[in-house]
Formats: structure tokens, sequence, C-alpha cells
């Protein structure tokens, strides 16, 4: 009963929507304020309507009712109560609502925060976000309605995958919606923007706290399936450019460039068809990589083909937004003439690199995601784009990147002086050539670029930290008068501090753990010792044990260093009964200078076990430093400036009004 | 992220319902462990170009895998043909020509440059080359409008400016 009022509730949400998408817009172009109001009615009922089909479902999971064809397929009995709530996303249709149940959120959220934003564009943005749910609605309720029954109804359930039986990948999909769905709303203003032909910079003030929040928020997303990974996969690995992950990370890099050229149109006024341009892409990217991901097509395009009613759907979805919204700035854009000039030289300058470069590495990944899968479609090579091509083609960018991150944060709006700010920062180029060097003392016998590599994270984190205390005048006049300027930093500032800072961290991870990691892979003897990297892993044997769903050989480890015991760690290997399926646990010492990180394999003919044991070096940095940029984000959000209301009443706008009107 | 259940051997997968909940939730489906004890050279160094030759080869069974961390019984296979190449005394180029004589160039993890993969290798750099001009001539373009002054002002203008009490000459900032 429950199912079919949260089945019921989705079709009355997807007639809201379609009344949301055609009713406010109207008002919008006629000018009258009762249509324009229905958008956020209709967005509140939204979000109670989708809210509650979502319920229903959860509802299922949670009193496991076979009867319904989802939870049958993806959910147990036996299984602990977190993955029973964890398993409604954890599949197909599943995910699919959730989508839905996010896209109405956000929709809510403009809709509840959203009233110092103009009465039209907020009209016509609420209905180019309900186009976007119409159509995902009615993919739901035509190809995949979770609430499909079963008749007979199946005494328990298949169980859930044991490697999504995991916290942090329980975690996962949530985020990572929170920033593909996200990016709907900055897409959603440009359209309007498109349809009003008016960018200016409030336009760009009440785009950003949503780029912000589903930058944020993507973030969280793709650090926790790279942690999972890296725990979860046994070997330590924590990025394979896979074309699930590239999925996800297009959209970031993306977001990435539109946070940063939004600043230029709001401080500037300029860069707008640009910013508009980026807008569409970031989402048109989160709609490819749900494409990618739920059209099958990743194994092939043969198996795509096989099974193709899903994935056509979310092709003619794609091709309809990104085509649409690209026709409509084909037509819009050229009437958006720049105001704001500046020097070659200039914030302006180096924000446009940016944007070129991260634009370029989207570009990369892209062409690399989906270049194999050209290649079977026209021609009849097969070709295999991993790695190693990644790597080549991304590093070499991101370098640029960095290099030239802490420059660009330092040059002043307009016209900048080169030399003078390389004077200011020349203190962070001399400590981070200093830090390359201590590297390359402590850590011998590592790759020549590593330590390069460490000077470049380091620049990155000593630039903002040179760059701040620049600002506050730190040294140079007395320090209340620095605490006073520190205290009245807008946050927003903080915000970029921090987001640069956690770039420059989260560098260092990788460099650390690509360059220094240690790996022994032996067949061990209870008693063995295992001499690695400075330790001494002796392996204790295997116990066995039981687990709530699951059987447990326990690889029993103790640590030694210079003789002294520092830890004792235990690798698992998981046997789920219900799945028939084995996984590993890995044994982890987890610091901030290094990891201890040993996996226990299959049991030898000689009685032995498998054993690899791994130090990695500064791995945690990785994910320390993409929740530095969370961080960075969230504090942006939280500025003033994104939350008062008329744009006028902030200095700021009406000094770039003055700026761009000479 | 990582393997295809079905087809990689020793590993219980649901064929297409598996691989899409991989696929969603960004899932690999099958923990590795790849290269096994018994495989290791005794001398390091040629370990190590194993290795490092290994992670470009693809597990050409599984999805998106290289033959380092595939425990499928082909990429061990092809762990072994590899080593025993290196054992032979053959440079790292000798082997990869080996293993792409018999398995094709979809073997290569990072494909060799040729007609069919030109767009993939050029791509990039054009795209920044490209757009490295299109900067450049939007960057300079708004220079020149900051450096040319609108026209200059009329007599009446400096007129209006000084009856004002702004000085017509003066550059102050906004």
């Amino acid at each position: 009963m429950v199912a079919e009022l949260g089945h019921f509730a989705l079709v009355l949400a997807f007639a809201v929507a379609i009344a949301q998408s055609i009713i406010p817009l109207w008002g919008a172009h006629k000018g009258y304020a009762e249509p324009m109001r229905f958008a956020e009615s209709a967005a509140m009922m939204s979000l109670l309507l989708i809210g509650f089909a979502f319920a229903a479902l959860t509802y299922g999971f949670i009193n496991s009712d076979f009867s319904l064809r989802v939870v049958y397929s993806n959910s147990h009995s036996d299984k602990p109560y977190l993955f029973k709530i964890a398993g409604v996303w954890g599949n197909h249709e599943g995910s699919m609502l959730l989508w839905v149940l996010i896209l109405a959120l956000y929709g809510a959220l403009v809709a509840a925060f959203g009233s110092n934003i103009p009465p039209a564009l907020r009209a016509r943005a609420l209905s180019v976000q309900a186009m976007v749910a119409v159509a995902f609605l009615a993919f739901i309720l035509f190809t995949s309605n979770p609430f499909e029954r079963m008749d007979p109804v199946p005494i328990d359930g298949t169980g859930l995958n044991p490697l999504l039986q995991d916290w942090a990948l329980a975690a996962h999909p949530p985020f990572l919606y929170m920033g593909y769905v996200g990016l709907s709303m900055p897409f959603s203003f440009a359209v309007a923007a498109l349809i009003e032909g008016r960018v200016d910079a409030a336009w760009a003030r009440w785009v950003r706290p949503w780029t912000l929040l589903a930058w944020s928020t993507l973030t969280v997303g793709i650090a926790l399936g790279s942690y999972w990974a890296y725990y979860e996969l046994g070997w330590g690995g924590w990025w394979f450019w896979d074309p699930v992950e590239n999925a996800s990370f297009m959209p970031w890099l993306l977001a990435a460039a539109l946070l940063h050229s939004a600043v230029v149109v709001e401080k500037r006024s300029t860069l707008k068809s640009w910013t508009i341009l980026l807008a569409i892409l970031a989402f048109s990217l989160s709609l490819l990589g749900t494409f990618i991901v739920r059209s099958g097509l990743l194994t092939s395009v043969h198996a795509f083909a096989n099974d193709p009613e899903r994935g056509v759907f979310i092709l003619g979805i794609l091709v309809v937004a990104t085509g649409g919204s690209l026709a409509l700035y084909a037509w819009r854009a050229p009437q958006m003439a720049p105001e704001g000039v500046f020097a070659p030289v200039s914030r302006e300058s180096g924000l446009i690199l940016n944007n070129l470069l991260l634009s370029v590495a989207t570009a990369v990944v892209f062409i690399g995601t989906l270049y194999p899968l050209f290649v079977e479609a026209l021609t009849d090579n097969k070709i295999s784009v991993g790695p190693p091509f990644f790597n080549m083609g991304f590093s070499p960018l991101m370098i640029a990147i960095l290099i030239a991150m802490p420059v660009g944060a330092a040059l002043p709006w307009k016209r900048g002086d080169l030399p003078r700010v390389m004077k200011k920062l020349w203190t962070a180029a001399a400590l981070s050539l200093l830090v390359g060097a201590m590297f390359a003392m402590w850590r011998t016998g590592g790759p020549l670029f590593a330590p390069l590599g460490i000077a470049l994270a380091f620049w990155a984190i000593f630039g903002v930290i040179v760059d701040l205390a620049e600002r506050v005048k730190l040294g140079r006049v007395p320090a209340r008068e620095t605490l006073r300027r520190l205290a009245r930093l807008p946050r927003s500032a903080w915000g970029q501090a921090l987001a640069h800072m956690g770039m420059g961290v989260c560098a260092f991870g990788i460099v650390g753990i690509t360059a220094w990691e240690s790996e022994d892979i032996r067949v061990a003897q209870a008693g063995d010792m295992i001499p690695l990297a400075g330790y001494d892993i002796r392996f204790d044997g295997v116990e066995r044990t039981q687990g709530p769903n699951y059987r447990i050989d326990g690889g029993q480890f103790t640590i030694f260093r210079d003789g002294r015991q520092i830890a004792e760690l235990v690798s698992e290997k998981r046997f789920y009964p219900v799945q028939r399926t084995q996984t590993t646990e890995a044994g982890i010492r987890a610091s901030l200078v290094e990891d201890i990180y040993i996996v226990i394999g299959d049991r030898q003919e000689d009685g032995g076990w498998a054993v690899r044991s791994y130090v990695k070096p500064f791995a945690n940095w990785i994910w320390l430093g993409a929740l530095i940029m969370t961080l960075g984000g969230i504090l942006s959000l939280t500025d003033r400036r994104h939350r008062v209301g008329a744009p006028n009443r902030a200095k700021p706008a009406g000094k770039a009004d003055v700026v761009a009107a000479e | 992220m990582r393997g295809f259940v079905s087809s990689c051997p020793g590993r219980s997968g649901t064929g297409i319902k598996a691989l899409l909940l991989a696929a969603l939730l960004c899932a690999p489906l099958t923990t590795a462990h790849a290269v096994e004890p018994s495989e290791i050279l005794a001398d390091p160094a040629l370990e190590s170009r194993a290795r490092d030759l290994s992670k470009g080869l693809r597990c050409l069974v599984c999805r998106n895998q290289s033959i380092d961390e595939s425990d499928a019984d082909l990429a061990r296979d092809l762990r072994v043909v590899v080593r025993e190449r290196l054992v032979a005394g053959d440079s790292n180029d000798e082997v990869l020509d080996y293993v792409v004589d018999r398995f094709g160039e979809y073997v290569l993890l990072k494909p060799r440059f040729s007609p069919v993969s030109a767009a993939l290798w050029l791509g990039g750099p054009l795209l920044l080359l490209g757009g490295c001009l299109v900067a450049w001539r939007q960057v300079t373009r708004r220079d020149e409008a900051a450096q040319t002054p609108a026209s200059p002002l009329t007599e009446a203008e400096r007129a209006r400016l000084r009856d004002l009490g702004v000085d017509p000459d003066s550059r102050g900032e906004a």
C-alpha cells in the first residue's frame, strides 16, 4: 500500500513539474505576478511529493518488503540496518529517485531562500529546473519504476553487493548527486538569463552560491569514492581514470572553472557569455555522466545496443537539454557585450588562464573517456585508453594550474604588475624550494620529479599564506591592526585561501604516494618477519571469526619499528554467503606521515598465506586536501554577500558598476 | 571504477545488474590481488620493469583494468609472458611489440600514435593552443579598449566638467 502511494506521489510530482515548467515561464513573459509565484509553491509541492515517494521506497527497504522488485534484488533480511537504507540508492531505480529528490530539493531551496532574486528570473529558472524534472520523472515512471511489485513474493532478497556494504560508499552517491544535480541550478539560471537576454553582476552573485554548493558536495562525493577505493579494493589505489570516475570528475573540473569565471562576471562584468556557456556545459557533463553510467555504454557499444531503452531515453534528455540550451546560447549570447576592460597582466587574465587550463583538462578527460567508444562505433578498430594516457595528458595541465595559482590570486583586478607580485611571492617560492630540497635529502632513492613536485605543492600552500600575510600587512603594522584586518577579511577570501591551500595539500599527497610507495609481496608462514621501508611486520597467523552477515578470515600482524612494537593490525578476508562473494578489508595503520597497509591473500598449498604489504607515504593528505577544499567552498558559501538582499546594497557591485561605466 | 565481474573468473556476479550497480556507485566489483608471490622474478630490476610494463597493458577480459591489478587468469598469463620475455633479454619495447603482435593494439592502455588515435593525442594540445590564441585575442582587445581613451573631450564637455568642479585633465580612478 505504501509503495502504491509512493508511486502515486511520483505521478503527481510529474504533473506538478509539467505545470511548473509552463506556467511561470508564461507568467514571466507576460509580466503576471501570480503565475510567476506559482513556481515557488510548485517547487515546494514537488519536494513534498518526491520526498514522500522516496520515503515510501525507504520504508520498503527497511521493512524488507520483498514484493518490491528492487528490494528483492538489492536487499536481504540479514543485512545491517544502515545498509538497508543505503540499499535504497544502491540500485538503478532507487538512485534515479534520489536524483530527482535532490533536483526537487534544489528547486525548493531556491523557492525558500531566493527572495532576493528578481521574480521574473526566479520564475524562469524554476521553470527550466522543472523541465529537467519532467524529463527525469518520465524516465523513472516509464522505464525505471522503483515500485514494481513481484508475484509471487520471494522469501528473501538476493542482497546488496558486499563491496557496497560500506559506510563511505553508502554516503558516496548522495554527495555525488548533490553535486551533479546541483549543477542544474547554474544551468537553469543560465538558460533563464538567456531567455531574458540579460546577464549582470547580480546574476553572477545569485549563481555562485549554487555552484559553490554543487562543487563542494561533488568534492566530498569524489573524495569518498576515492577513499573507499583506497581502503576497500585491496591494493591502495585511489584513482583509476575509470569512465565512471571521469564522469564525475569532468563536471567537477568545469564547476571549478565556473566558480572562477562567475567571480569575473560579478566583479568586472565581463566573461559573461563564456560563463553562461560553462554553466550549460557543466550540467551537460553531469547529464553525460548519468548517461554513461546508466546506459551500460561503459562495457561496450554492443552492451548498450542490446538493452537500449534506458540509454536512449537519457541520451534523448541529454541531446534536448544540451542542444536546446546551446541553440538558445548561439542565438542570444552575442547580445551580451563584455563591459569591463583589463590589461594582459591582471587578475582577470589570471582567471581566464585558470578557465583555459581547467577547460582543456576537462576536454582531455572527455576525449580520453569517449574515444574508445567512438573508435569502436565508427571503425573496425578497438583501442584502449587507460591511466597512462590520462596521467600523461592531465598532469602537465595540473602542474600549470599549480604554478599559476598563487600568482593569479595575488594579482590585482584590471592591471597588475608581475615583477611586483613576484616580489611579494618570492618568500613563498624560496620556502617551497627549501621544503623540496629537504624532501630530496630526507627521502632519498625516489624519482627525480618528486622533490620538484613537493616544491610545487608547497608553492601553492605558501602562496596562500604569503598572500594572506600581505593582505593583513603582517609585520608592517602593529599586531592589533593585523588582527583587525584578519577578522575583517570576508569569508569568501578565507574560502578562496582554503580551497587553494587544499589543492596544494592534495597535490602533496599525490606526489608522496606516487613517488615513495614501498611494496612487498610474498608467501608468509605464521611467525615470519617482513622487513619493509624501516618497519618489521610480523605475520601472526589467521583467525576465523563470524561477522553480522559474513565470515571472516582475519590475518593478524604486529608492526615493529627499531625492535619496538608500534601497532597490531588485522587484515580481513570476508566471505558473504548470500552472494557467495569475497571481499578484503586491508589492515591499515593510518598516519599523516605514512600508512602501513597490509592485505591478506589466499592460502597457499604449503600452508602459508599470500601477504601484500605496502607503505604509502602521505596518502591521507590527498583526502585531507579534498576536505580542506570543501571547507573552503562551504566557508565561501556563508559569505554574507551571498545572503544579503539587493545587490546594490553591497559595496563592491556599486564599485564594479562605476568601473564598468568608465 | 574497477573490474567487470562476470567476465573475470573467480568472482561471483550477476552480470548486467552487477555492472549497473557498480557503474552507478563508481564501484569496482572485485577486490583485486593481482601479482601473486609465485610470479615475482628474483631479479628486482627485471621485476620492477615487469611491473611498469604490466601497468600499461590491459586485462583483456576485464573492464578497464591493467594486468597489474587484475586477478583474472588471462591477466596472470600475460604477466607471466611479460616476465618470460624480460628474462629472455627483451627490451621494454620488444616486450610490448611481442604482446601487441599477439593481442593487437587493444592491449595497450596508452595507444600508440596512429591515424586512428591521432585525434586522441592531438585533441588536447590543439585545444590548448586554440584556447590560448582566443584568450590572448580577447585579453589584448580588452587591453586596447582600455588604452585608447574614448574620443577626446570636446571643449563644451570640458567646460561642463569644470562647472561640476572636476578637473577634466585629471586621471583619477573612479
